[in-house]
């Protein structure tokens, strides 16, 4: 932090020179110019950012329909019962919430570590000094990153389509690929399928949160699948750059040190590198978690929820219930619901990964 | 900052083989040693396929016929060629539907807009926040830090509600101003501006220079290196904008290319035109792949740094 102006030359401590006089004063008119700099931003966050935050819980409140101002009488208060209908009562709208939990929880589950574990592989690969033209391929990996993430879904819209270029490759290996976009068949569910288990054992059929069991282990649909690898891929990029300066950062000190003792490459990628990059891991862990529990604009492009509701998301219910069924009290509390899941999940991953050292 | 590290240092000015890495790899012998480079060039590549094969796809695509593009999806030879899509989207046949001319133009308006007032919103704030002395300096730096955790998602409904109180939904300053600035660029900026030696500002109020000149012709020229990347990323940030838009309008005069492309595949179905829609998704990627190309170490800093605030 900037500690150049300390309040003693201000014009309380007057100086015997003119000149300084004359700038004494303009030290204290600082204030003045400092207020006036971040006022535009400041007002802009506060309007946009800080106000919708505190509305958030109030329009969750509200029975409105988002078309006359609920300021003025257009939307009617009716404190919890929001969230009530949305978690006590046996109906469609707590059902597709459940649904959408569901989803987004393989999505999670999926993506996450997936991600994770691409993008360190291709920071320790882009980053092996015996290999050349690695900036080329940095910038490859990287590139999906920061394209249109609507752009991208169309492409993955056409790659994964039933007579598609990936069908087209598994069936080089002489795999009949899915429909994608149209199988709404969980994976644990085709898994048990193999086995034999084809339907709801009857234990199964026990309904939780408008659900039967047998519905929540499906695991995600074929298409939650494709969109799934579509983020992984567009979002590894970003995370190997991280991963890449967290291992530009361990010391060749502390390798050499390793290779001295003996270590091979997995014994120094497991016991030096990875306890490195800690902090990167946990900051690409958390970021991923964030990410993933709020995806929304694939949903929109890619499915838009479909099929059989498989790939519906807590963001993307939450927009059509609002923004298409004109529900806005409800599709406020579930995206406040979201919003406390995403924050418990934060604090819970602080909590494990801490530091048990410090 | 430790950002740099990540671009710059590649495989020049590495040393002689001295250190016990560059040892342990000479010991090996020499078909494990053509091995690993085997191994780890076949990986590169792999993964180089999987990452520009569906742009090269996506290409080849926009220049072939539907029936083509449908039955030879893998080929990246169209056959026959045509630049029927591409006429489509510039608008240069008769049976244009699909108003890509008007995305275009909305996207570019709203992305230079918005790019200018996050460059100078941001500055201005940064620079307050860094360098200049005010009451609640440190609570208004704190609520920046705070806003930039919030999930965008619980503001979706409330962010249309403010909208359509001020009288804004539909319209352009509803899409402009609540991207106009924000937190993440002034901490940016703040970052840069800790960075500039005071003694540069001193010398120019010794000089008789007053707050807004020593700001405006003594420090920001100093800074271009942070207003480049703040530039940047503020760029590809509005001109990929998806969800903001789709809830500040509803009229399709406002779509912009992000907008278009979504309700446009919405109504499409599945199965035709595709030659259309890869055309159309490569404009949308083109300015900023070419920014991106152009800048690619600024998106890198600006990448981590954005990385590290949280």
């Amino acid at each position: 932090m900037a500690t150049l102006t300390t309040p003693t030359t201000t014009a309380e401590s007057p100086r015997p020179t003119p000149r300084k006089a004359r700038h004494g004063g303009l030290r204290g008119h600082e204030s003045k110019w400092g207020l006036l700099f971040v006022a535009p931003a400041l007002l802009g966050l506060i309007v946009f950012l800080v106000v919708p935050i505190v509305l958030a819980v109030y329009v969750s409140m509200l029975k409105w329909n988002g078309q006359s101002s609920p300021f003025s009488g257009g939307g009617e208060f009716i404190g919890l019962d929001n969230y009530k209908s949305l978690l006590t009562e046996d109906q469609l709208t707590r059902q597709d919430f459940a649904l959408s939990m569901r989803n987004t929880f393989y999505f999670v589950l999926g993506v996450v570590p997936l991600q994770t574990a691409l993008a360190l592989f291709l920071a320790v690969i882009v980053n092996q000094r015996f290999l050349k033209g690695r900036s080329f391929f940095r910038t490859a990996f990287y590139f999906p990153s920061i394209t249109s993430s609507i752009a991208i879904s169309l492409v993955f819209i056409f790659l994964f389509q039933n007579s598609g270029a990936v069908n087209g490759v598994l069936s080089l290996v002489g795999i009949n690929g899915p429909n994608w976009f149209a199988d709404s068949r969980g994976l644990f569910h085709i898994l048990l399928g193999l086995v034999g288990v084809d339907s709801s054992p009857g234990w199964a059929d026990t309904q939780v949160f408008s659900l039967p069991l047998w519905q929540w282990i499906a695991g995600p649909s074929v298409a939650m699948t494709a969109i799934m690898m579509l983020v992984i891929w567009t979002t590894a990029g970003t995370f190997m750059l991280m991963f890449l300066a967290g291992l530009q950062n361990i010391s060749e000190d502390v390798e050499e040190a390793a290779i001295l003792d003996g270590a091979g490459p997995w014994q120094r990628f497991r016991y030096v590198t990875v306890p490195m990059l800690k902090p990167t891991l946990f900051l690409v862990l958390t970021l991923g978690l964030i990410g993933t529990w709020q995806v929304f604009d694939k949903i929109y492009v890619m499915s838009g929820g479909n099929p059989a509701k498989t790939t519906l998301t807590p963001a993307f219910l939450s927009y059509r219930v609002g923004f298409i069924d004109g529900r806005f009290g409800v599709a406020a509390a579930m995206a406040f619901c979201l919003f406390l899941l995403i924050v418990v999940l934060t604090l819970g991953q602080r909590f494990l990964l801490r530091d048990k050292d410090a | 900052m430790a950002t740099d590290t990540a671009t710059s240092k590649t495989n020049a000015s590495r040393p002689a083989p001295v250190g016990a890495l560059d040892r342990e790899d000479a010991r090996q012998p020499r078909w494990k040693r053509v091995g690993k480079r085997f191994g780890g060039y076949a990986v590169l590549i792999i993964f180089a396929l999987i990452y520009l094969g569906p742009f090269a796809i996506q290409a080849a695509t926009s220049f072939k016929t539907s029936p083509d593009a449908a039955s030879n999806p893998l080929s990246l030879i169209p056959h026959p060629a045509t630049t029927a899509a591409w006429q489509r989207i510039f608008g240069l046949t008769e049976s244009s539907s699909v108003p890509f001319g008007r995305w275009v133009k909305n996207t570019v308006f709203v992305a230079t807009t918005i790019t200018l007032g996050r460059v100078f919103l941001d500055s201005l704030a940064g620079y307050a926040l860094s360098r200049l002395n005010f009451p609640g300096r440190k609570a208004i730096f704190a609520l920046v830090i705070a806003v930039l955790a919030v999930p965008g998602v619980v503001l979706m409904v409330p962010k249309f509600l403010v909208l359509k109180q001020l009288g804004i939904y539909n319209s352009y300053a509803g899409m402009i101003l609540p991207l106009a600035m924000d937190a993440m660029g002034i901490f940016l900026m703040k970052q840069f501006f800790d960075q500039i030696p005071v003694e540069m500002e001193e010398a120019a109020r010794i000089d008789g220079a007053g707050v807004w000149r020593t700001y405006w012709s003594i420090i920001l020229p100093l800074t271009k290196p942070g207003l480049i990347t703040l530039t940047i990323l503020s760029f590809q940030g509005s001109w990929n904008e998806f969800t903001h838009f789709l809830i500040a309008t509803s009229d399709p005069k406002y779509e912009t290319l992000t907008v278009g492309l979504a309700r446009f595949q919405g109504s499409l179905g599945t199965g035709s035109q595709f030659p259309l829609s890869m055309g159309a998704a490569l404009l949308a990627t083109i300015p900023v792949a070419i920014v991106f190309f152009l800048f690619q170490r600024k998106f890198v800093q600006g990448q981590l740094s954005a990385g590290v605030k949280g």
